[in-house]
């Protein structure tokens, strides 16, 4: 029992980190009708530019934890969001109107871009980050077994439900919000009624890649290392929430990305941790064959 | 007559060997309705998509003028700058509402020019700043006002796909006028409709012209409906006006007549005989 209440909390901050993610994928497709499959990496490259920040913070001498976190926090959400717009900028809008694998594959030469990059420029090594947050709370003890909640868990956690309640209260009451949601079902429409297409996909990619970086500077916090290559396999864990999760549906995303977490927490946890990801990816394959539409997802209508 | 609103000169569009408009000129006045007819395939859904942007015309020009002196070439602008700041608003022969979202949305999302000034504010809106709450109550408060123009006030939280036919239609008009437009166009507004609700449509759009001062541009096949609002009929036929002018003398030109129902054995052999 103890031992299970320990692996839900692990998994849920792991699942925390897989919805920030997938909320880029989920959104994207909703609106452009891509899987945009740089977005993993844009998640590395946001771990990568916190990284940065919090070594040219302790350059600067500014060491006070919560600060530090704060301002790393607004500068890797920044540059990421500007790593997005970019990359939508560059490779997927001069592609808008051309046939449809055309963005698809462009993504993945971004993906490929992105990654050999920051090989380059960071280097190939892992790249390591002392704890900054330490402690913990112990919640309850038993058979030999602590049930801790430490206090990068919190932070974690905490986080993402901020950020997903404003980013809900974004999408649902706000002028760019009801925009996106009108492109989402009808792009011509949408312009038709005086909105600026291209600049809401724009916005769409710099949320994305913001909520990314999020999750890219949880990454690192919690598991105190990055590589170059961390992007593709969150990625594709990521999109398999937002699959799990229904694609294109926002809350989709989130549970989606909880499920993944403690799928593969409890399969580490009971069965084998080698096996984890064939777990992870198991469940993608089913959700296609048994529920191709996801729990939340709508069935995609032709139109006649 | 009144100025003229839409100014379309020697509009030509073809479509690889097809010429399904050509060389056609027409002014449209403001505050007039003016109907588009013609048989099916006449050029005139590809007319109302070179005014809204849908297709770049091959050659010609689309000049509409504010009464404020403003000018803008249309052909020259992006779908949503047509929409924005030339304000032309269209509605489509098969209804295209924003399905998933409610009544009062579908109006909200279409109110460019009033949430104009909040634009930049998305991230102050989220916080709440005044200005932008002002807006979105002047928005609310208009969108309010067309859903009850349209007697669909109280269904304004219902997801916009839940409505019957008709209703659908007359919110894509209500939607069309929140962009607060210069010329609204209709593309087969009565297609559909029973008797009664054409009659309503017809009051609604003569509302329209004459409170709000919007130009009118329709494209209609129920000749009921044509003849009785119209101020003003373009006939095309095969990409080309055969004729322009008032309900009365458009009912009566031969070349109308002969192109809606076809022309007698005798007269086409007293045609040939004349040559």
């Amino acid at each position: 029992m103890e031992y299970f209440v320990q692996q839900l909390i692990n998994g849920i901050t792991l699942g925390s980190i897989y919805g920030l993610i997938a909320i880029g994928y989920t959104m994207v497709y909703g609106i452009v009708g891509m899987i945009n499959f740089a977005h993993g990496d844009i998640f590395m490259v946001g771990a990568f530019l916190a990284l940065i920040a919090f070594l040219v913070l302790v350059a600067l001498g500014i060491s006070t934890v919560p600060l530090a976190l704060f301002i790393v926090l607004l500068v890797s959400m920044a540059l990421t969001a500007l790593y997005g717009w970019t990359v939508e900028r560059i490779a997927y809008r001069p592609l808008r109107h051309s046939f449809r694998l055309a963005p698809l594959i462009s993504a993945i030469g971004m993906s490929i871009v992105l990654q050999n990059y920051v090989q380059v420029a960071q280097g190939a090594r892992v790249k390591p980050l002392p704890p900054l947050v330490h402690g913990g709370y112990t919640l309850f003890e038993g058979n030999d077994f602590a049930v801790r909640l430490s206090n990068i868990q919190i932070i974690i956690i905490i986080t993402t439900i901020a950020l997903m309640t404003g980013f809900s209260f974004l999408v649902a009451r706000t002028r760019l919000g009801r925009n996106m949601r009108a492109c989402e079902q009808d792009l011509k429409m949408a312009a038709l009624v005086g909105i600026d297409v291209d600049r809401t996909i724009s916005l769409t990619f710099v949320i994305g890649a913001a909520l990314a970086s999020v999750a890219g500077l949880m990454f690192l916090l919690y598991y105190g290392v990055v590589d170059f290559f961390i992007g593709f396999l969150a990625g594709v864990k990521a999109f398999t929430a937002a699959v799990l999760g229904g694609i294109g549906s926002l809350p989709g995303a989130m549970i989606g990305g909880i499920l993944i977490g403690l799928i593969e927490t409890m399969w580490s946890a009971y069965f084998s941790i080698e096996y984890k990801d064939v777990a992870a990816f198991a469940i993608l394959i089913i959700v296609l064959i048994f529920l191709p539409t996801g729990l939340l997802g709508r069935p995609e209508v032709e139109k006649v | 007559m009144t100025a003229p609103v839409l100014m379309v000169e020697h509009l030509t569009m073809r479509f690889g060997g097809l010429v399904a408009v050509n060389d056609l000129s027409l002014v449209v006045r403001r505050k007039e309705i003016t109907a588009l007819i013609g048989p099916n395939g006449a050029g005139k859904t590809t007319l109302f998509n070179c005014i809204t942007g849908f297709y770049k015309p091959t050659v010609g020009r689309l000049l509409l003028s504010h009464s404020d002196g403003k000018s803008f070439l249309l052909e020259r602008m992006m779908e949503f700058r047509i929409a924005r700041d030339a304000r032309v608003a269209r509605t489509f022969q098969n209804v295209r509402l924003f399905a998933g979202m409610t009544l009062l949305e579908n109006l909200l999302v279409a109110q460019h020019n009033t949430l104009m000034a909040a634009s930049g504010y998305t991230m102050l809106g989220l916080f709440g700043f005044p200005g932008y709450a002002r807006a979105q109550r002047r928005a609310v408060d208009r969108a309010r006002y067309w859903l009850d123009r349209v007697g669909l006030a109280e269904r304004a939280d219902d997801p916009a796909g839940a409505l019957p036919y008709g209703a659908q239609r007359r919110l894509e008009i209500a939607r069309a006028m929140c962009t607060e437009p210069v010329l609204l166009c209709l593309d087969e507004p009565a297609a559909g409709l029973n008797n009664r609700e054409s009659a309503e449509l017809n009051t609604f759009l003569r509302a329209i012209r004459d409170e709000n001062g919007t130009s009118i541009l329709l494209i209609e096949h129920d000749m009921g409906v044509v003849m009785e609002i119209s101020d003003h009929i373009a006939v095309l036929d095969y990409g080309i006006m055969i004729a322009d002018g008032a309900p009365a003398a458009v009912r009566n030109d031969p070349k109308v007549i002969a192109a809606y129902l076809g022309v007698a054995d005798e007269e086409i052999a007293q045609a040939e005989a004349s040559l």
